[in-house]
């Protein structure tokens, strides 16, 4: 079994995220690997360790995927030291700006090339909190999607694959033949920390980085120039006004009660 | 004149708020023909509760089908409709579903997405909130047809007298679009509170609850909010998961939002900070709620609220 696992770098949750000419300004912040793909990264390694157990070379492997500028290797060396065995990085200047269809495209284009079985995503990601990209992939790939995952199951044997579906609208019990793309939410499980040897071993572990002519998409397909969205103008909010705080020495909820009547908000 | 589709988002027998604005939205542009997806011989049943709204046309589709093998029928059903109508725009509620839908469909016709729009114009722009809020964004589609989800509550939806035309749709779907199968599903435990994204209060309580929400639930009925939970809550299973509020929660932006035992982590107020007016009560003068709060007491919030429930009851009387 073959597992890719999609990884976004995005900037550090406490990072004040600026636009600049329309977009994210990614330079001057620290970036993190999305929250949510640490989570993609433990399922898979809890679904292929049990059956890699006692092997000489791994039978089942991880492989990370990933687009965004050079430096994004930092977020896949934390994945590979986490467990994943492999990592692919698609860099390109063009890629800049690109929107969601672009990268579906680009993503769904190295699953194809890398012949996986299965792909596993996070849901969302932190900066532009879109949560399309996993429903997109299956699109594009004609894979079947099974997203929102509050549990999975893996059946390698019959290479189907189970989920409970956890959203606004409740929980549905899914499954679907291989391959299939699976997103996770942050119920599924505790990630790991990345141990020292697991760091270590992580160093040694190759990470493909790949331009867009590697992978033969086009430049003119992504990016600004490529874009099906645009962004017109992005202005920054406003700050709040300051509020009040007040310490309750024995009337605070007599207090909040006035507030919530004089502001007219009850 | 132009056409906007906009889909009709339900539980299978009653249909959600956001049909109404999607009408005041589209009717911005064009006409409003509202698609609904249902089982076979539900369509009437749910179209019958749109009456009042400002929708034109209401496209119905019978086809078990689409609630058996999930996003991929249900694009797969409106892709359909989009091929016959060829509207302008479509635009879906955004919600786990919604976006999905929007994002599937946005590839099969061609389209550009955009997700989470607070507002739509007559030129099919939008804007987006975004950074949680610190940011605001207008922006186009300018390939192929929009998909545009617009975030609930994000405008009132208009009234109208006269009743939508009805018509059925006959779709079929094919074989790629049925990989998937749901065995079962259990819809969300529903008390008889607002729904969280639709609420105009909401009133959230967190790990400093304890697991008791007795107090957070009594003031959301006097003053009929919406009540919400912090992941620690839902975590230790205080509160059910499709409450929580947050970044892997639901993502609120009521008139006014109450914070009772959060500390206001980051993940927290990425799904709240947009909220018109926010009240915190915390025993810890020093939590980082406090800076969003525009009104905060420094205290016990089984103090605090009982005795701001006394007081509201009082001078309502
Ligand atoms: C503030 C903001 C608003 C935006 N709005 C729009 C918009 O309205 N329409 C539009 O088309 N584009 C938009 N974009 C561009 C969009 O963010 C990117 O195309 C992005 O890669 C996909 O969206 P997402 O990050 O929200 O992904 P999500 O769908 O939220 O991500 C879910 C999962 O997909 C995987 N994934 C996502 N991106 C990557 C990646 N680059 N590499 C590897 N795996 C990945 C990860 O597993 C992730 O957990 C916006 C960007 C920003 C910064
Ligand atoms: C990937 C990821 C996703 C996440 N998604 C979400 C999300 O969607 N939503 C979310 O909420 N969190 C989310 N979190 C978790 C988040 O980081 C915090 O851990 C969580 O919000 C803390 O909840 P809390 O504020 O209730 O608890 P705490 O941080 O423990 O705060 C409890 C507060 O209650 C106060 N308190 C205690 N007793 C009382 C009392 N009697 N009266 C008044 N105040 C009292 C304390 O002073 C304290 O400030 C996520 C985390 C990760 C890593």
């Amino acid at each position: 079994m073959k597992i890719a696992i999609c990884v976004k770098q995005v900037p550090d949750s406490w990072a004040e995220k600026k636009m600049v000419n329309g977009r994210l300004d990614r330079e001057s912040v620290d970036a993190v690997l999305n929250d949510l793909d640490e989570y993609a990264i433990e399922e898979a390694l809890r679904i292929v360790e049990p059956l890699n157990e006692g092997k000489e070379s791994p039978e089942h492997t991880i492989t990370l995927i990933s687009m965004g500028p050079e430096r994004t290797t930092e977020a896949i060396r934390k994945g590979l030291s986490m467990g994943a065995d492999g990592g692919v990085l698609v860099s390109d200047p063009a890629l800049a700006g690109s929107d969601a269809v672009a990268t579906a495209k680009v993503l769904s284009k190295v699953i194809q090339d890398g012949g996986f079985d299965l792909v596993f995503c996070g849901t969302e990601s932190t900066d532009a909190r879109m949560s399309v990209i996993p429903a997109m992939l299956a699109e594009s790939l004609g894979w079947a999607q099974l997203t929102f995952a509050g549990s999975v199951k893996v059946h390698a044997g019959a290479k189907s694959v189970e989920i409970a579906r956890m959203t606004e609208s409740g929980v549905e019990t899914m499954s679907a033949a291989f391959p299939c793309v699976v997103s996770v939410i942050e119920k599924i499980n505790e990630p790991r920390y990345p141990s020292f040897k697991g760091i270590m071993a992580a160093k040694k572990k190759p990470i493909d980085t790949k331009a867009l002519a590697d992978i033969g998409v086009s430049s003119g397909e992504v990016g600004t120039t490529g874009a099906w969205s645009e962004v017109l103008e992005a202005q920054p909010r406003p700050p709040r006004d300051k509020g009040v705080k007040l310490e309750d020495s024995g009337d605070g909820g007599t207090k909040l009660a006035d507030y919530l009547l004089e502001k007219r908000l009850v | 004149m132009a056409n906007i589709l906009f889909l009709v988002d339900h539980d299978g027998s009653k249909v959600a708020k956001t049909p109404g604005e999607l009408a005041t939205f589209a009717k911005r542009a064009g006409s409003a023909i509202g698609v609904i997806l249902a089982n076979n011989g539900a369509g009437d049943a749910l179209a019958a509760q749109l009456s009042g709204t400002e929708i034109d046309r209401l496209i119905v589709v019978e086809n078990d089908e689409i609630s058996k093998h999930g996003i991929a029928a249900a694009v797969s059903a409106l892709a359909q409709v989009v091929a016959k109508e060829k509207p302008e725009a479509l635009l879906v509620a955004s919600s786990a579903r919604g976006k999905e839908i929007a994002g599937r469909l946005a590839l099969r016709i061609a389209g550009g997405v955009i997700t989470d729009a607070t507002d739509f114009r007559s030129d099919l722009s939008t804007t987006q909130s975004v950074f949680g809020g610190s940011f605001t964004v207008n922006a186009k589609v300018k390939v192929g047809t929009p998909v545009i989800t617009i975030r609930p509550s994000s405008i009132e939806a208009g009234v109208a007298s006269a009743a939508a035309s009805i018509e059925k749709f006959e779709v079929s779907i094919e074989a790629k679009d049925k990989t998937v199968t749901i065995s079962n599903s259990q819809p969300p435990v529903k008390g008889g509170r607002p729904d969280l994204t639709e609420a105009k209060i909401v009133i959230s309580g967190g790990r400093g609850t304890n697991g008791n929400f007795a107090e957070v639930e009594a003031m959301a009925d006097l003053i009929g909010a919406a009540v919400g939970a912090s992941r620690a809550a839902t975590d230790a299973g205080w509160y059910p998961h499709t409450h929580q509020v947050g970044q892997t929660g639901k993502t609120v932006s009521p008139q006014l939002y109450i914070a009772c035992g959060i500390s206001g982590a980051i993940q927290h107020r990425a799904g709240m900070q947009t909220s018109k007016t926010i009240v915190a009560i915390n025993k810890d003068p020093e939590a980082p709620i406090f800076d969003l709060a525009d009104f905060g007491v420094v205290g016990d919030l089984f103090a605090v609220l009982p005795q701001a429930r006394e007081a509201l009851k009082a001078k309502r009387a």
